[in-house]
């Protein structure tokens, strides 16, 4: 019953985030800052983890597919994929939930407490509207272009291996990444990453939006929407791959 | 004015308020006075409409707020403005901006007229003009407040709440803050209520005065009754203090 009493929350209060914003001119002001927070600032970490991910992963490809039955190339081509069909999209985005859920949790919470979203009630403004469209909205947007950052600089981690290493030839390496490229693999991953930010900064967003009481359970309001917008990733990731894949 | 007709409001079973009738009067000062956990912020709250009341009836100027559509509400909120306990300052957003959020949401004013409204209403509080620019975490309490009466008039509202304006306040700067309500009441002629147990405040600014005792009204006048009623209620809450005492005495005397 409580997990029921939830996600009927969680529906009403996504009723009032996707009505007509109270002023259309605040809502245009305020979504390039959302978009700037949650996924400009986010391009860093992405960029870092996703270097040294793939970076990882081509080292443990070449030590663990020693078989001359095997082509060289496939290291780049199965580092491609990988990128392209799981770590980009569902790995990135259970980061991105870690980094931005909190974020958004926090932000939303500590205005709860300090009766912030009351004094916007009170004006007369739709609260959850003003404050949570703009960050859902930004996030989805931003996604697409996370996701491509992800995939270019995995790439990038795996040909520097290649390049300061020699446990395979970078031309191996490169036409491996080229060899039989699948188009509608980005297509997949970029239609994931729309969902998952959804999920991240609408699940943050109301586990903020419903924080009560002190610090202490804004904190307990974070972690909330980090290990359940996780849960729902991982579970839409099966989902989605179910519907566009298989 | 405000009237509150019969009103009752519970949570999850338990009364926490018992058929409240209050009136209160425009272009004054209007106080709900008690102990701490006697209801009066469920009150205040439940006129508001942020709590929803079981029953009864809370009339603006002759509307019901309890009958009133979602859009009703929200049209009716736009002539009410709160200063809150911790002031509520949006915290991402400077002094100033503070006070033109409201106006850039729901006025057509221009640039240029909101912030000359907001420059207003910041004098008018008599805040420095070096704050403006601040952001709600490098000024005073004291100041906090200030702004936040500030955005509460931005608007010209008819209805003015303030719950505990005087709350982590030093005595001084309360009084301050107690004057600038009750100016700023008459001048723009408001429906003012305040949610306060500082006996300071309730013998400065308190022109009809509302007493809850758990839940329920325990007693209704104005501060000069304060020292002379004879009810019970009212004498356990005002006379807890030995200062008091002394004075109710030499009244007698």
């Amino acid at each position: 019953m409580l997990g029921l009493d939830t996600v009927g929350r969680y529906v009403e209060l996504m009723k009032r985030t996707f009505s007509k914003p109270d002023n259309w001119k605040m809502f245009w002001r305020q979504l390039p800052k959302e978009m700037e927070k949650l996924g400009i600032d986010s391009i860093g970490i992405i960029v870092l983890i996703s270097i040294f991910m793939g970076a990882i992963m081509t080292m443990q490809t070449v030590l663990n597919t020693e078989n001359p039955l095997l082509p060289r190339y496939s290291t780049g081509l199965v580092l491609r994929d990988t990128m392209l069909l799981e770590f980009a999209s569902s790995i990135m985005s259970l980061l991105l939930a870690g980094k931005v859920g909190s974020n958004i949790a926090s932000e939303i919470g500590s205005m709860r407490i300090t009766e912030q979203i009351d004094a916007l009630e009170i004006m007369g403004v739709n609260s959850a509207n003003y404050l949570i469209l703009p960050k859902v909205i930004g996030l989805v947007l931003c996604m697409p272009l996370l996701v491509t950052f992800s995939v270019f600089c995995g790439l990038i981690g795996g040909t520097g291996v290649a390049y300061f290493t020699d446990l395979i030839p970078v031309a191996d390496f490169i036409y491996g990444i080229q060899y039989a490229f699948i188009p509608y693999y980005f297509t997949y991953s970029i239609i994931k990453s729309l969902f998952f930010g959804f999920i991240i900064a609408s699940i943050s967003a109301f586990y903020g939006y419903y924080a009560y009481g002190g610090a202490l359970n804004v904190g307990r309001a974070s972690t909330n929407a980090v290990v359940n917008s996780s849960i729902v990733i991982l579970l839409m990731n099966i989902v989605l791959t179910q519907l566009l894949l298989v | 004015m405000i009237e509150v007709k019969h009103l009752n409001k519970s949570f999850d079973g338990k009364q926490v308020l018992y058929d409240i009738s209050a009136t209160f009067r425009h272009g004054a000062v209007n106080q709900i006075i008690g102990k701490s956990g006697s209801g009066k912020t469920v009150l205040m709250k439940s006129i508001i409409g942020l709590f929803k009341a079981e029953s009864g009836e809370v009339l603006y100027d002759g509307r019901n707020l309890l009958d009133m559509s979602k859009r009703e509400i929200k049209l009716l909120r736009r002539e009410v403005g709160m200063l809150f306990q911790g002031s509520a300052l949006f915290d991402s957003m400077s002094v100033i901006e503070n006070v033109m959020y409201p106006l850039q949401m729901f006025s057509d004013m221009s640039k240029i007229d909101v912030e000359k409204r907001a420059k207003f209403c910041l004098e008018r509080v008599n805040l420095q003009t070096h704050a403006y620019h601040l952001m709600p975490g490098e000024i005073s309490g004291g100041m906090q407040k200030r702004v936040a009466i500030a955005r509460a008039i931005s608007l010209n509202p008819k209805y003015l709440f303030c719950d505990e304006p005087n709350s982590g306040l030093d005595p001084v700067t309360s009084l301050v803050i107690d004057k600038l309500i009750e100016d700023i009441t008459q001048e723009f002629n408001i429906t003012t209520i305040i949610n306060t147990h500082d006996m300071n405040s309730i013998m400065e600014t308190g022109a009809n005065i509302i007493l809850i005792n758990k839940g329920h009204k325990g007693w209704e006048g104005s501060k000069e009754g304060i020292f002379t009623d004879d009810n019970q209620a009212l004498n356990d809450f005002v006379f807890a203090s030995e200062l008091y005492k002394k004075v109710k005495l030499a009244n007698q005397k």
